[in-house]
């Protein structure tokens, strides 16, 4: 699939400081986003796509540094379920991200790098950057606000802190409160980093020594989570890597460790160890219902947006019974809602792979 | 609407313009698309993920659950009419999930196919076999209808229950026929009940 050009990629210097949960604020954030399509006269059309953990802005235009087609390249494009020539289509690089816009390793105003001197954000700080990007932008309502897992966390985010401004809600493989199982395993990659003696407390900018053995652990571990026990048994089995026996060593013997090494490997090229403490420190910190005083259905009673909550079969980190924990509070809240199990092989990545049935979901749930 | 069964057009052109409307097992959401067609805010739940999945593909607020289960999600009184269409047979607990309806609907419109039905009967009587018929096309051992109704049962349970019956169609065949002797005349009934 041809990656579709963006009209624009640019970074935006906000004029205020923007306020924190953690009652901090940062001056002079910039955000780094990309735009598809054209915004409409009436400014009626535009469709905000908040990006997953390790994700960026380049949505649907080839990544500069991997040379990839861009992470949603098969949902966002003419005629593609976020169809382009009907949509103006914005993603932004999260705050605390590490693709342009602020975050642990951009410059704070004494000219260092901020690394651990970064405030602690939360996903709503992310969502509070969106809204500041589109309201310099002249954008005061979207058609709707998309995204998959942390990006999901943002959209309903957005819709309960902001709650006239998104039109649609869709919240893929997401979840209201972050359980338990996954804030664990976000700590074992947070570990993973600082056990690094590369990661030097957060200084390792310049040093020319970066915690890249640490992050590529928290990188091949987290992988493990966003696949399933059948789609690695199905890609590579038992199989050996390039040798027909067992070595007696530990070198990557199996397609599967090989795999994972050059997940770990390659990831340090494009990902800032810091910012994935970061963002992984405010996934953990996620809890809609909390933000409420508990009931999580408060969240969403000022909304008068239509929500679509989408979960796959095979999703073991952000299972099912969160989406339908979710739907239930929209439920009593009284949003138009629709919840849709989706039967897919991939887990928790089915959400950018091919399954046809999100394609028609997401049509569907866009032309309404 | 003429695309429609029969009994989900006499449902649709009795709900009133701009009802909320809550269709529990809406299947492939042809009553829902109907009743949106009339200005309802209509949505509905449905177990089959396939019947979901094409729901929400037609831009309707469909969410995949259990109506033995997930009804109890809904706040009191947060419909004008909750729809059960030719499902209350397969519901594990029909009773509760009546009481369900009523307590997060001022109405419920209930339809279900009387196997008190003459065919039926005779297909009992002569043959000594679990009926299969138009509306119960399926055998014992793989039918969904997991709780078989007459209409006198119902009508039995509405009393018991201190539901009041506001309305009543019978359908023989895809017509509408009179009350008289519907237990043994009518292959279907939908009922208007409220509490």
């Amino acid at each position: 699939m041809d990656a579709v050009p963006p009209i624009q990629s640019e970074v935006l210097a906000l004029e205020e400081p923007l306020p924190l949960d953690s009652g901090q604020s940062i001056a002079g954030v910039r955000i780094a986003y990309e735009s598809y399509g054209k915004l409409s006269p009436a400014r009626d059309n535009v469709v905000l796509v908040c990006h997953a953990t390790t994700g960026d802005q380049h949505l649907a235009s080839t990544h500069p540094i991997t040379g990839k087609p861009g992470w949603w390249n098969r949902m966002v494009g003419p005629g593609r379920p976020i169809d382009t020539s009907r949509f103006f289509v914005i993603c932004a690089n999260v705050l605390g991200g590490c693709m342009g816009s602020s975050g642990p390793g951009s410059l704070a105003p004494d000219g260092k790098p901020w690394a651990m001197r970064f405030p602690v954000i939360t996903i709503r700080d992310m969502v509070r950057a969106q809204v500041a990007l589109l309201d310099t932008l002249g954008i005061e309502r979207v058609y709707a606000v998309v995204g998959g897992s942390m990006g999901g966390m943002q959209a309903l985010s957005l819709a309960a802190n902001w709650p006239e401004l998104a039109e649609r809600v869709l919240c893929i493989a997401g979840t209201a409160t972050m359980p338990a199982q996954n804030i664990a395993f976000q700590e074992v990659g947070r570990q993973a980093v600082m056990a690094d003696p590369g990661w030097q407390e957060g200084n390792y900018y310049g040093t020319g020594k970066a915690p890249d053995a640490g992050l590529s652990v928290a990188r091949m571990a987290a992988h493990i989570t966003y696949l399933s026990e059948a789609s690695l048994t199905e890609k590579f089995g038992r199989r050996l890597q390039n040798r027909d026996e067992k070595t007696f060593g530990f070198d990557a013997d199996f397609q599967v460790e090989s795999y994972l090494r050059h997940q770990g490997a390659t990831f340090k090229d494009r990902f800032d160890a810091n910012s994935y403490l970061y963002l992984t420190r405010a996934m953990s910190y996620f809890d809609l219902a909390e933000e409420q005083s508990g009931r999580l259905a408060d969240a969403f009673t000022r909304t008068k947006a239509r929500f679509c909550v989408v979960s796959f079969d095979s999703d073991w980190l952000y299972p099912t019974e969160l989406s339908r924990t979710l739907a239930h509070a929209l439920n009593a809240a009284g949003a138009p809602v629709s919840f849709v199990e989706l039967s897919a092989p991939f887990g928790h990545d089915s959400f950018l792979l091919d399954v046809p049935a999100l394609d028609r979901v997401v049509t569907g749930f866009l032309s309404q | 609407m003429s695309q429609l069964r029969p009994d989900l057009a006499l449902i649709a052109a009795h709900v009133a313009p701009g009802a909320r409307v809550l269709d529990v097992g809406c299947g492939d959401g042809s009553l829902l698309e109907a009743l949106r067609g009339k200005g309802c805010d209509a949505r509905g739940m449905e177990i089959d993920p396939g019947d979901v999945e094409a729901c929400v593909a037609k831009g309707l607020s469909v969410i995949q659950g259990d109506a033995d289960a997930d009804l109890e999600f809904y706040p009191d009184q947060s419909f004008d009419y909750a729809i059960l269409s030719e499902t209350l047979q397969t519901m594990m607990r029909p009773a509760q999930v009546l009481d369900e309806l009523l307590r997060i609907s001022r109405h419920a419109v209930v339809s279900f196919p009387n196997f008190a039905h003459w065919r039926v009967r005779l297909s009992l009587l002569t043959g000594g076999r679990m009926p299969v018929t138009r509306l119960l096309p399926v055998a014992w051992y793989e039918t969904p209808n997991i709780h078989h109704v007459t209409i006198a049962d119902f009508l039995a349970l509405l009393a018991e229950r201190g539901i009041t019956m506001e309305q009543a169609w019978y359908l023989s065949g895809d017509k509408q026929i009179g009350a008289g002797l519907a237990n043994l005349r009518a292959e279907h009934a939908i009922y208007l009940l409220a509490r």
